[in-house]
């Protein structure tokens, strides 16, 4: 069971790293807007498991990114923040529910794993888009880049997400 | 003593992100002020590798408007070459050859960043190092950053990073190539032109020939708008460039043979004041 577990987060990791810098970063819509999906990695990771591993291994998933776009170190910095946010932000959209054993992602109403993937992807584009650009003389740009990259990740995360949802009841 | 262990222990998590997201920040900047960091760039053995398989793949699609443009860069060569009095092989003497070039493909391009690199199917093998200028038949496109066995990564001049010499065409009035306004890749910004220079718009810019990384006249852009910046002594230029950054699979590589010389001559002259 266990082992299971784990081969499907190396093979998650693998195949959205390969997607996000295959795929994704090449889409260039509108000129700048590419979709960083990758962060669906932290939307399906296990709620019960050792939170020291997770940081770690979003850190890592940060960086691969990072080489792969050479974008110098900043999708782990952003990965990372919002790796260590994630029990809050989940306390926040779920309520204590979240801390009981039976609670599963799929449990919850739409509007709540909406906004749980929301809250994910605006954080981890204001980091990232800070980070990028980082002046403050630009940052209406950085607000308008995360603006409308938040838009259009969160509109491919939540078609993937409903693609790949596992089992419906 | 107990007690910052108990400390540590409660806040371990806190402190592991604190770790991170530090070591994070120190690639980060510590690639602001000079060149990128030596590893964390696209030109090592695995993203190498990946982005040859997936360039085999999609170039494929490509090969028949990749033909046009060498047929085309050909017949331009050939223009020049019967229309211009040019010295027969006999009649080259290899100590005067000043530049080399090699050729390569991109196997990776991105122009939506900040600082956008191009990653390079050619690398130490072929005696590339860092700061060879990078040119396409069209126009200039960038500079060797770093460099693996197999691979290297180019520094776009859509980067606000990027600060090359470059001068209007026929004149020697030399300027600063930036990239300012980071969000349009099809204009690079030319700086510190003075106001007396005459301009048109539709002039063409070409690199000039204090850089040691590329050589004289090699085509950048046509002059698009220019207007007098903040000081109003000298022009600020927006320039479109010939090359398409969004669509890029042949280049050139150039060595200039004479680099190592021109820095050493430069060197000893700055310590010699």
């Amino acid at each position: 069971m266990i082992n299971s577990t784990s081969f499907l987060i190396v093979l998650r990791f693998i195949l959205l790293v390969l997607l996000q810098v295959l795929v994704f970063n090449k889409l260039n819509f509108f000129g700048y807007i590419n979709p960083l999906i990758y962060i669906l990695f932290l939307y399906w990771y296990p709620i019960k498991q050792n939170r020291t591993t997770f940081i770690i291994l979003c850190f890592f998933l940060g960086l691969c990114v990072d080489i792969f776009s050479d974008t110098l170190a900043i999708n782990a910095a952003a990965t990372v923040t919002i790796a260590y946010l994630r029990p809050t932000i989940m306390r926040f959209v779920f309520g204590v529910n979240y801390e009981f054993q039976s609670f599963k992602l799929n449990n919850s109403t739409k509007a709540q794993q909406f906004t749980f993937l929301a809250l994910l992807i605006i954080i981890h584009h204001l980091v990232y888009f800070t980070l990028e650009i980082f002046s403050f003389s630009n940052s209406l740009l950085i607000l308008q880049k995360t603006l409308i990259v938040s838009i259009s990740t969160l509109i491919l995360g939540i078609l993937f997400s409903t693609l790949f949802s596992s089992k419906k009841e | 003593m107990q007690q910052i262990i108990n400390f540590l222990i409660r806040y371990k998590i806190f402190l592991l992100y604190l770790f991170l997201l530090l070591i994070s920040c120190i690639f980060t900047f510590q690639s602001h002020s000079y060149h990128q960091s030596k590893f964390l760039n696209s030109s090592n053995y695995i993203s190498g590798s990946i982005y040859t398989f997936s360039d085999n793949v999609t170039s494929y699609f490509g090969l028949r408007e990749e033909n046009k443009k060498l047929v085309e860069e050909n017949r331009r060569l050939r223009d020049k070459l019967f229309n211009n009095v040019v010295l027969s092989p006999s009649l080259i003497d290899s100590t005067s050859i000043e530049y080399e070039v090699v050729r390569g493909r991109v196997i990776n391009n991105s122009y939506a960043d900040q600082r956008n690199y191009i990653t390079i199917n050619k690398g130490k093998n072929d005696s590339i190092v860092q700061d060879m200028g990078v040119i396409t038949d069209k126009g200039i496109l960038g500079i060797v950053e770093n460099t693996s066995d197999k691979f290297s990564t180019v520094q776009s001049i859509l980067s606000d990073k990027s600060n090359i010499n470059a001068k209007i065409k026929n004149s020697n009035h030399f300027g600063s190539l930036v990239w300012e306004n980071t969000t349009d890749y099809n204009v690079v910004q030319l700086i510190d032109i003075p106001r007396l220079v005459p301009l048109t718009i539709g002039d063409t810019i070409v690199t000039g020939a204090m850089s040691s990384i590329f050589p004289e006249n090699i085509p950048i852009g046509t002059i698009k708008r220019f207007d007098l910046d903040n000081s109003k002594s000298f022009y600020f230029i927006d320039v479109e460039l010939f090359n398409d950054m969004t669509n890029i699979g042949n280049i050139y590589i150039i060595k200039n043979l004479n680099r190592k010389e021109v820095l050493e001559l430069e060197a000893e002259t700055e310590t010699n004041d």
